[in-house]
């Protein structure tokens, strides 16, 4: 479905990712891990577009989409939902997911897309009306994820979901993504620095080091990798 | 005190103040999109003035009446000054988008001094008299000696405007871009903004705005040259800090303080201080209120 071939991108003239190749198939969970600063949140950001591909390909579903815009991406599927969650912070609960269904036309369709939301994470509804701003850190994730939703996405990017969230909330999180893929069939790309959470969820993972994938597996594999245990699970 | 002469003060003031509003708008349009200080917006102001005086002397030499020559002239000077917006923010502004925020800044005043100094090689430097446009409404008669109907006018239409504006950024499609563009952009391009086209809109509206201001304007003076965007665009740019710059009620709210400030101490104390007291007054606002009146501090990101 996504498939990243010798993808090189820089900032400036720096060398964030020094040519990665990953391979998504639909319906899958795969994680990325690594450490902080390895290139992963470049890798996501260089999928949807916001920073530029220098060097190798990036394909969706056999069409290469390197050199698209972000939006265009968007269109296709391809739904991010970023570090450090982004909510529009004056926006209220509702014009966040409003947003999240920005290219769709179908309106009957996004009003039961909501409804199936606010049915996955109730406080969403009884906030409904509060700015995004306002919510705490585990609710702005699960509105960032149910913003994603609001699209139909069908590869759904995620960028650290667990990042400084109490770890109930980081447990119903995980839960609601294997929920999402199981239930729609959505496939999804997990970036975390969780190591031991993401491959509990995920059948694949890719280990990152310093801009290179360095290790793929599958997840138990990896899970039960003594050099994996010994880096990322500190165990 | 004379009741009648404040309130003379009070009208005079507002008009100042809703010309202002019409050119801040576009100021505080752009800096809440851009974050950039688009130093010549003042001269969109002055080529729509200068577009509604060419479009307003060919319909008066072919006889039209007044109302519908206003109407024109205003259209076609909206237009032309859209073109000019557009255009400036795709050769002075897009490409510096990635670059430091200085170097726009420096664009935007050279942009500022090049069509500042075009108008006056294409045109003249002299002021030209600018036929009023505005006819006297007969239903305006009783007030007639307080305030003339192309000051009635000028509010009605900024206040048109305003809603208008408000309405559009609240409810269209558009409008919510606008609004997500300006609270983080890059998250609303993963939402699929095309954010070059909110970019552009936000230059087209500011400019048709300000061009509307400026054949009101001109028309209720009664001249123009190639200059006054200089100083109303400062003024303006003032009223946009003031009242929080990025949020446009602030932007109306900052444009009327100072009209009636402006209007206040020059009608009470000294019309040559004029534009001391209007710069006083920003100067003791911002001490109390550094983000303006209805601005908003600036977010914490977690």
């Amino acid at each position: 479905m996504l498939k990243l071939s010798d993808v090189q991108t820089f900032y400036g003239n720096i060398k964030a990712l020094k040519g990665i190749s990953i391979e998504i198939e639909q319906g899958e969970i795969v994680t990325l891990i690594g450490a902080n600063g390895a290139g992963k949140t470049t890798t996501l950001m260089s999928i949807s577009g916001i920073v530029p591909t220098r060097a190798g390909d990036i394909s969706f579903e056999g069409r290469s989409i390197t050199r698209m815009t972000p939006n265009d991406i968007v269109s296709l599927g391809i739904c991010h939902v970023p570090e450090g969650r982004r909510i529009f912070p004056y926006l209220s609960v509702l014009e966040n997911l409003d947003m999240g269904a920005f290219l769709r036309n179908d309106r009957s369709e996004v009003a039961k897309d909501l409804e199936y939301v606010l049915d996955l994470f109730p406080i969403l509804a009884q906030r409904r009306h509060q700015a995004g701003g306002t919510l705490s850190g585990g609710e702005q994730q699960m509105l960032a994820i149910s913003r994603a939703l609001m699209a139909r996405p069908r590869l759904l990017l995620l960028d650290e979901p667990s990042l400084g969230l109490a770890p109930l909330v980081v447990k119903r999180i995980f839960e609601i993504i294997e929920k999402i893929n199981a239930e729609n069939n959505t496939t999804i790309f997990l970036v975390e620095q969780n190591a031991n959470l993401a491959l509990k969820v995920a059948h694949r993972g890719y280990v990152m080091e310093n801009g290179y994938i360095t290790l793929s597996d599958k997840s138990r594999h990896l899970l039960a990798n003594e050099d994996i245990r010994k880096a990322y699970l500190g165990i | 005190m004379d009741l009648e002469y404040f309130f003379e003060l009070f009208l005079g003031g507002l008009t100042r103040g809703s010309i202002y509003a019409l050119i801040a708008l576009g100021y505080t349009m752009v800096y809440g999109i851009v974050e950039l200080i688009n130093f010549a917006h003042g001269e969109i102001y002055m080529i729509g003035a200068f577009t509604g005086l060419i479009v307003a002397g060919l319909l008066t030499l072919l006889g039209w009446p007044a109302l519908a020559i206003l109407v024109i002239a205003s259209i076609a000077a909206m237009i032309y000054s859209c073109a000019y917006g557009w255009t400036m923010e795709k050769i002075a502004y897009k490409p510096l988008r990635k670059a430091p925020r200085l170097s726009a800044l420096i664009s935007a005043i050279g942009m500022s001094l090049f069509l500042q100094n075009y108008v006056l090689l294409a045109q003249t430097p002299d002021f030209l008299p600018f036929p009023n446009l505005i006819p006297e409404f007969d239903f305006l008669e009783p007030i007639e000696h307080i305030a003339r109907s192309s000051e009635i006018l000028i509010y009605a239409v900024t206040a048109v405007v305003m809603v208008t504006l408000t309405l559009l950024i609240k409810f269209t499609r558009m409008g919510k871009a606008m609004r997500a563009t300006s609270q983080d952009r890059e998250m609303a391009m993963l939402v699929g903004v095309n954010v070059n086209r909110v970019i552009s809109m936000t230059f087209i509206l500011g400019s048709a705005t300000a061009a509307l201001g400026g054949v009101l304007i001109a028309s209720h003076i009664g001249q123009i040259n190639y200059y006054i965007g200089f100083l109303a665009g400062i003024k303006a740019f003032v009223a946009a800090v003031l009242g929080g710059i990025g949020s446009m009620p602030g932007a109306v709210i900052g444009s009327l303080v100072l009209g009636w400030s402006e209007s206040f101490f020059t009608g009470y104390i000294s019309s040559d201080y004029e534009d001391v007291f209007a710069f006083l007054f920003l100067v003791v606002i911002l001490i109390f209120r550094p983000s303006g009146i209805l601005g908003r501090k600036e977010s914490d990101k977690v």
